[in-house]
């Protein structure tokens, strides 16, 4: 149950080719995150494997059964929009029991359902409401409930948590987690905020322009970004990337180092050094920004979070040596 | 604008409103209670605005000598068929162009407009004459079918801009849920439109039922509706002022009370969306 | 939403619609262009299918047409001027906190509800009458000799009919325009020392500049055809023949259909000169 194959698909609007033959295969009970900057298609993928659009060419199979021309319905998908996409005029139950209606299960079966979803997703006290009655925090998670009640082979999530606030976020993350741990579906999850495909993935699949960029799992893509644009977009804050003089001394065009890889120090017994900017105290961390380098305009610096240190002073700086990134001329990592 | 404002300043605004609005408002007012005078408090001078023998028989007479209900059938008929049969032409055509839109809908919105812009004058006399061939002039299916057609511009625009609210992922959410096309419209289409549609209905009534060229045209006295039986009042020989007012206040009464219901759609409706 | 399955089945759904509003437009208009260059007179047996733009020509150069014109631009031009300058003034008021607003607004719409027969002859009669008329009555009870409106003044007398009825639409719409207005906006220009009267004429009138332009085009266009006020009141005399009273009475009444039918055409055309503007408003907010 829930395993998916993508082969050679693609997708054009008219003359413009959205998403180049791609080729991916999801197995059954992982957690896939499809993240890249707005734009690159990855809600394109999502809608192409749930069926909401027609795929221009390839094939997508779905536990060995080809559902190229299958609709939505037939897919035994289950989908989580952004806008949650609940309907206004069905009380929560409703909207939860909907799914199970349209499949034509006996009201007593379906009751039992609903019933068990709200007490996963803490909404037995909403069951009578309307959705307009209800938080946004609340409103996911009749969107959720509705997705879990027909036991689909998959979940589709499409950005579910931008329109919450950071503090639900964070939880919804959670909640999400936990739900993949106590059901072991297999989940397709679109985001294009790089903490959330970190946290919650199995496996990651960073998507630019329609096109795979690298898929792995959240520690490979952080430990060996296959280029320069995972290399950018995996990680907080992002990698320093250096290029020139520094970069040559690695036999490379550009080098990288995260900013956790770069000890702060006396600045005369350092290979670098500069002077602070701003630098960012957030307690556990202080984030320097170093200027005056003469390797990039700012070198971002992980620090310990009560270092002394303020703004114009003097820093040196140490980067990780097994830490450093090296990427040639085309952006590609060197081995 | 959540800002404290005195009592005093809320009062003084208070009384202009009321004021004007009252003045506004009097005619309608003045015939009202006209309507309940007898004919030579009508005329009284100086006039008594309450302090009169209050009678209904004014509403008697007009009943009794006009057939007032059958001219009140035949506004029904024409405000009320005009209105479904636009609707039932018009809520597929909205439908396809608020969720099938393609490159040409707006050109096809646009044009549609532009056809209620087309003065009435301009066509008067084809309508008259086509009327008369197919034998119609006069009677209720012919006004029908024309009332129709003017608002049935408007009655499309309604339509699409309440349709185009409904957010699409809904419609993609009821897919996915499982729902064919029957239930998809039966479930989650239907139910979401018909606010929309409700709103329709009621401020196309509500033209229909004031429309007054071509009912007064096309009409003389099989199919005429109110806006043509009051006409007929403004023959001097007609005229008594109660008997007038009632029949007036007859006329007006409904649409005043479905009027109500509808002020936030009026300007939906008569500004083709262009002022939300 | 876009899967193949569903497109054609769209235009099929708007077939009836779009056919039923060709022929609409298209079949009386290509019949009255047809007339238009005909001598038609069916009173007197006369038809003469093509006598060139002589219709046109009668009708342009007839007294009776620069009369009505002008007849027609004085009467559009005044409700126009009044109502929507009563319309914000209205609007700015109604848009105040005050005591039973929701009854006050009732109270200031209700006369677009009233069918323009009713409101024609409650005018004529319960108000304008020279002898029984409540106007009639606040003049004598201020001493003055009364008026008779529809006689003396009878154009000035329809503006006002037409403009009590239309006050309304101006009002709701500039209304809806004034509350979709950011108050923060307002109140930023307070705190930068704008008085009230600069705060209206620099913030809330540019702000309210889309919709007094759309009320304007809108009613002009429903104005170029007023009919049922003059029908009832004046019927056409005393100077209040409109360019579409006109065409009426050719038409209808004296029944020169040729004639008639090329003041028609010109009718369509002046409106379509508006139309275009409104369009192009309108389509704007299309992409929008």
């Amino acid at each position: 149950m829930g395993q998916i194959t993508l082969n050679q698909i693609t997708k054009s609007f008219g003359e413009t080719q959205v998403i180049p033959p791609l080729d991916l295969r999801i197995e059954e009970g992982e957690f896939v995150v499809f993240v890249g900057p707005s734009g690159c298609g990855k809600s394109t993928l999502l809608r192409l494997i749930a069926g909401l659009e027609d795929v221009s060419s390839g094939h997508i199979e779905i536990d060995g059964r080809d559902v190229t021309d299958v609709p939505p319905a037939q897919r035994g998908l289950a989908m989580v929009f952004q806008s949650y996409a609940l309907y206004p005029h069905m009380s929560v139950r409703k909207n939860i029991a909907f799914p199970l209606r349209m499949a034509g299960m006996d009201e007593a079966e379906q009751k039992k359902r609903v019933e068990r979803a709200a007490t996963v997703l803490n909404l037995t006290d909403y069951l009578d409401r309307r959705p307009g009655q209800l938080s946004g925090g609340q409103r996911q998670r009749v969107a959720i409930g509705r997705a879990i009640v027909r036991e689909p082979a998959a979940f589709l999530f499409d950005e579910p948590l931008s329109n919450l606030d950071a503090a639900l976020r964070h939880g919804m993350r959670m909640e999400i987690g936990e739900l993949h741990q106590s059901l072991a579906t297999t989940m397709i999850y679109v985001t294009h905020d790089q903490v959330e495909a970190m946290t919650m993935a199995d496996k990651i699949v960073v998507l630019r322009a329609g096109v795979i960029e690298q898929v792995g799992s959240p520690l490979e893509l952080y430990r060996e970004p296959r280029n320069l644009f995972v290399a950018g977009f995996i990680g907080s804050p992002t990698m320093n990337l250096l290029t020139g003089p520094e970069a040559k001394k690695h036999d490379a065009t550009t080098i990288g180092v995260r900013p956790e890889h770069i000890e702060a120090g006396d600045p005369d017994a350092s290979p670098w050094s500069g002077t602070v900017g701003i630098s960012e105290h957030l307690g556990s961390d202080t984030f320097l920004h170093v200027h005056g380098t003469g390797l990039a305009e700012t070198i971002t610096v992980r620090a310990d979070g009560e270092v002394p240190l303020r703004h114009g002073d003097r820093v040196g700086l140490t980067p990780h040596p097994d830490r450093i990134h090296r990427f040639d001329a085309k952006g590609l990592r060197i081995a | 604008m959540a800002r404290a404002v005195s009592s005093r300043a809320r009062l003084g605004w208070s009384a202009v409103a009321w004021v004007i609005g009252l003045l506004i408002f009097f005619p309608i007012l003045w015939t009202i209670l006209t309507s309940f005078k007898t004919e030579s408090e009508a005329i009284a001078s100086p006039p008594s605005l309450v302090f009169f023998d209050w009678t209904l028989e004014n509403y008697e007479v007009v009943q009794e000598r006009s057939n007032y209900a059958r001219f009140l059938w035949n506004s029904i008929v024409i405000a009320g068929g005009s209105t479904l049969l636009g609707v039932l032409i018009a809520v597929p055509a909205a439908w396809a162009m608020a969720f099938q839109p393609t490159r040409r809908t707006k050109d096809i919105l646009l044009w549609m407009l532009s056809t209620k812009m087309l003065p009435a004058v301009g066509v008067l006399y084809p309508i008259y004459l086509i009327c008369i061939r197919l034998g119609v002039l006069d009677s209720k299916i012919a006004l029908v079918v024309i009332l129709m057609l003017i608002n049935l511009p408007i009655i499309v625009w309604m339509l699409y801009t309440y349709f185009r609210e409904i957010p699409g992922e809904i419609l993609e959410a009821a897919r996915m849920d499982g729902a064919s096309l029957r239930s998809e419209i039966l479930y989650v289409l239907t139910p979401m439109a018909i606010p929309g549609i409700a709103s329709t209905v009621l401020l196309n009534f509500i033209l229909a039922w004031n429309e007054a060229f071509w009912t007064l045209n096309l009409t003389a006295v099989s199919a005429a509706p109110l806006t043509a039986f009051i006409a007929s009042y403004s023959s001097p020989e007609g005229l008594f002022f109660a008997k007038l007012s009632a029949a007036s206040t007859m006329a007006i009464a409904p649409i005043l009370i479905l009027g109500w219901f509808s002020q936030k759609q009026l300007v939906r409706g008569l500004t083709f969306g262009a002022v939300k | 939403m876009a899967t193949k399955a569903s497109a054609s089945a769209a235009r099929l759904m708007m077939a009836p619609a779009v056919t039923l509003l060709l022929g609409w437009m298209l079949v009386p208009l290509v019949m009255t262009l047809y007339f238009s260059f005909a001598d038609y007179r069916p009173l007197r047996g006369a038809f003469e299918p093509w006598i060139g733009f002589e219709n046109y020509e009668r009708f342009v150069t007839s007294s009776s047409f620069w009369d009505a014109v002008t007849t027609t631009l004085t009467m559009v031009g005044g409700i126009l001027v009044i109502t929507v300058c009563f319309g914000i003034l209205l609007a700015l008021l109604l848009d105040k906190p005050i005591y039973g607003q929701g009854v006050v607004r009732i109270l200031v719409i209700a006369p677009f509800f009233v069918m323009p027969t009713v409101s024609a002859l409650v005018w004529k009669n319960m108000m304008m009458d020279p002898v029984n008329g409540i106007l009639s009555h606040v003049w004598r009870f201020f001493g003055a000799a009364p008026h008779d409106w529809l006689v003396q003044t009878p154009t000035l007398s329809i503006i006002l009919i037409v403009s009590w009825q239309w006050l309304p639409f101006a009002t709701l719409i500039l209304l809806t325009a004034i509350q979709s207005l950011d108050g923060e906006q307002l109140e930023a220009a307070e705190m930068d020392g704008a008085p009230p009267l600069k705060r209206f004429w620099f913030i809330i009138l540019p702000h309210l500049s889309r919709a007094i332009t759309i009320v304007i085009l809108i009613q002009t266009i429903f104005l170029l055809s007023i009919f049922a006020e003059i029908f009832v009141t004046t019927q056409g005399s005393f100077g209040t023949r409109t360019l579409t009273y006109l065409v009426y009475q050719r038409v209808l009444e004296s029944q020169n259909v040729g004639l008639g039918s090329a003041g028609g055409i010109i009718a369509v055309i002046l409106a379509n000169i508006v139309a275009i503007f409104l369009m192009r408003i309108v389509g704007k907010n299309l992409d929008a």
